[in-house]
């Protein structure tokens, strides 16, 4: 049985589960884009022919999937139809589904979403991410959420850079009343994160969200900037930081995967956040950015609510992504 | 590899055109091709990749170039035309208000940079156009959006509004114009809240603004890195606002500015100013045939000029310029001569700007910026005298020097080296001026460390 058959009857049975409908509803925009317009395209042909795949392509592409991996998708395809003699437009979607999750869970690591904790001792998360991805926003939202778990949270607002990034993150501090270590505007972001490690230790904190400069990556200065708040993390706490997540906006094109793999260069990345998927954007680049970096999403932004962050689950992106096309 | 920038990949494909004498329908599909996955890979817009490689072999094939140009050069040339047709070939001004302040509002989505660009904005009336400004926060959702802008504000040296965030932006953007007109500020910027362009409510706030203060200006930031959607993004916030044009944002670094290329050309909005660095004076007006100039590997020398012009004293340039060809050229005119270089912008920057200088990567960039630091340290512990005439130190003076500076007799001894080449070359460019010739590339003086 192909995987979207699959997936499609998993979910019928599983109307109910508050995860999938969460992807559905904060999808809705990129579905219409991209689900509708996979319908639309297999309704206007009889039987797939050289035309039929080039617009496909321009769907994968336009969703931000990335030349190169729709290009190969494409190409597997037109193989796997001439083999199998497959000309239904409808059947030919539907594998081009099941290449996008084989290709997914076949191009890096699996593992677990939630924060892995160490068990001794506080547990350091690294935030890191260019300008504007929604790096402060997503912090609270995790930190909101493992305080929800019964888990002391300790925020450390190690982004000297940005003018009003330490109030901002000291206003989401107070409203989750949360503990908040701070330094001075342009001061040293490592002697921020030191003081944040050894309040950690001190008031037994269990998760460290150390929120840095959004620099873009090329800037080797701002680079070392990163290294130098890792050495200072791994000397207080062993082992630290245990995680690091790379935020990304969900509406960047291919320059994601170009961030994903300088940050990679920089502090070893544990996993990805997608920010803004409620958007009209197809959200492609997470295909992208797992076909060329390995480096797997872990949460997902799907609105603006506190809740609205969630564990990414591939069924249910792609779900999220296609159910227009199986009901329609 | 896929991952290098739009110019690197351009000059690859045009060089291997070189090796061709002859453009056939065969190598032009072939480059075409790759022309078309370059352009991809920049998140230009689908739609607009296919009129460009559409359009480019139309145009080539149209011509008769089979024989009589060098294929390559032709294709460049076609190619910048189309660039530059896409970027839309004037350069647009802000529409000021003669005698009255002048409206600009930014909108965008969240992130795309409208805050900081507002604070460049504002840097950029007030010292290149010599406006008075007032910077308006409004918004009033984001937490310490407001503290941003105001930091900024006082960085820039402008006048700021805010009314709090319990007033509705509307209300405040009102305030801020009858401020404006009672004060006679010259440019008043509204620095609006992110927001979706399917969010109808925050839309609406927009077109409620748009109506009560009839901004001259209705800049929409676009993010450099930002996707295929970006085309629908700049289309929806057009319908709602009649965009007068856009900012584009996070133009540096690895952003090869995709979007920059589709907006103009699917939206009609014009590409008025752009983000390329994170200080408060690195926003640009835009000039669409440098951008296709510098995106097909030509190099902008005429940007590099006038921002030579701004960092430089022209008079003292005048003056150092002389006295190097004269051979009168002490340590003290060098340190000022790097100084200013450095002024300019980052070596990096600069190396991009000049047609056929290597790009610098970022640890070439560092270390020549710490040679500078060693340099002027050592140069700061000479006499005058000694800055004049180096050739004199002895030992005995090198370890003085050495202990004064914090470095170390070899480090003395390279900078009195370095000196000396300088000068050296500033010999051979005074023969060559006589002769009539001029020796091509580098600057005089030479950076340390390159």
């Amino acid at each position: 049985m192909g995987l979207f058959k699959f997936l499609k009857e998993k979910f019928s049975k599983k109307k109910d589960n508050e995860e999938a409908k969460a992807y559905e509803k904060g999808m809705e925009k990129s579905r219409k884009n991209f689900a509708s317009r996979l319908d639309e395209l297999s309704k206007r042909y009889a039987s797939v022919n050289q035309e039929y795949f080039e617009e496909l392509e321009q769907i994968l592409i336009e969703s931000d999937v990335g030349v190169e991996l729709s290009l190969r998708l494409i190409e597997k395809l037109l193989d796997e139809s001439k083999e199998q003699g497959i000309t239904e437009p409808k059947k030919i979607n539907e594998m081009m589904v099941d290449e996008m999750f084989v290709s997914y869970a076949t191009a890096g690591d699996t593992i677990k979403n939630e924060i892995q904790f160490v068990e001794n001792g506080p547990t350091v998360l690294l935030v890191v991410g260019v300008n504007g991805v929604g790096k402060t926003t997503s912090i609270a939202k995790l930190a909101n959420r493992y305080q929800k778990q019964g888990k002391k949270v300790l925020l450390v607002a190690a982004d000297t850079f940005r003018a009003g990034a330490v109030e901002q993150l000291t206003v989401w501090a107070n409203r989750l009343n949360c503990p908040i270590v701070t330094g001075k505007t342009n001061g040293d972001p490592a002697s921020v994160a030191f003081d944040g490690a050894k309040y950690a230790k001190e008031h037994d904190v269990d998760l460290v969200i150390v929120d840095t400069a959004g620099r873009l990556q090329n800037k080797a200065n701002l680079m070392s900037e990163l290294a130098k708040i890792n050495r200072v993390l791994s000397r207080e706490i062993p082992g630290a930081p245990h995680e690091s997540f790379l935020i990304i906006d969900g509406t960047t094109g291919q320059n994601g995967v170009l961030q994903a793999k300088a940050f990679k260069e920089v502090t070893p990345l544990s996993g990805i956040v997608i920010t803004k998927m409620d958007g009209t954007s197809k959200g492609g680049i997470i295909l992208s950015i797992r076909d060329e970096i390995g480096v797997p999403v872990r949460f997902i932004g799907l609105g603006e609510k506190m809740e609205d962050l969630k564990e990414f689950d591939l069924d249910n992106y792609l779900y999220g992504l296609l159910l227009g096309e199986s009901e329609a | 590899m896929a991952f290098e920038s739009l110019t690197d990949r351009f000059s690859a494909i045009f060089k291997k055109m070189k090796g061709e004498s002859k453009l056939t329908e065969k190598n032009m599909d072939e480059m075409l091709r790759e022309i078309r996955v370059a352009l991809l890979e920049a998140d230009v817009n689908f739609k607009v990749v296919k009129a460009f490689t559409t359009d480019v072999k139309d145009k080539a094939l149209g011509q008769d170039v089979y024989s009589k140009v060098n294929p390559s050069q032709m294709l460049v040339k076609i190619c910048h035309d189309e660039i530059e047709e896409l970027l839309g070939s004037d350069q647009t001004d802000i529409n000021y208000n003669s005698g009255k302040p002048t409206v600009i509002m930014l909108c965008g989505l969240q992130g795309s940079g409208k805050t900081t660009s507002a604070g460049k904005l504002a840097y950029l009336q007030k010292n290149k156009l010599h406006k008075r400004v007032l910077l308006a926060a409004l918004d009033v959702y984001r937490p310490a959006a407001v503290d941003q802008l105001k930091q900024l504000s006082e960085t820039v040296g402008v006048d700021f509004f805010t009314m709090g965030t319990d007033i509705s932006p509307v209300e405040i953007a009102k305030k801020a114009k009858e401020k404006a007109y009672n004060d006679h500020y010259d440019v008043v910027i509204l620095d609006t809240a992110g927001r979706l362009q399917i969010d109808e409510t925050l839309m609406k706030e927009l077109q409620d603004i748009n109506k009560e203060v009839h901004p001259e200006e209705v800049l929409l930031l676009i993010d450099a890195m930002a996707g295929q959607d970006a085309v629908n993004v700049a289309n929806a916030f057009n319908k709602d606002l009649r965009l007068t044009g856009a900012i584009m944002s996070k133009l540096d670094g690895d952003a090869r500015g995709g979007a920059a290329l589709s907006i103009k050309y699917l939206t009609g909005v014009p590409i008025k100013f752009a983000g390329i660095g994170e200080k408060i004076d690195e926003l640009e007006v835009f000039h669409p045939d440098r951008m296709a100039d510098r995106i097909l590997g030509m190099g902008d020398v005429v940007t590099l000029v006038e921002k030579a012009k701004e960092a430089i004293d022209e008079k003292q340039a005048k003056k150092d310029a002389q006295k190097m060809l004269d051979g009168d050229f002490t340590l003290d005119d060098m340190l000022r001569q790097m100084k200013q270089i450095n002024k300019i912008g980052s070596l990096g920057a600069i190396a991009k700007l000049i047609p056929g200088m290597p790009t610098l990567t970022d640890e070439q960039q560092d270390r020549a910026k710490k040679e500078m630091k060693v340099f002027e340290a050592i140069v700061n512990s000479m006499t005058p005298y000694e800055r004049r005439h180096p050739e004199v130190l002895k030992f005995s003076q090198k370890s003085r020097i050495a202990k004064g500076s914090g470095m170390t007799n070899a480090d003395v001894n390279r900078v009195i080296r370095k000196y000396e080449q300088s000068k050296e070359m500033m010999k051979q460019m005074k023969q060559y001026q006589k002769s009539g010739k001029m020796p091509g590339g580098g600057f005089p003086g030479g950076f340390p460390g390159m």
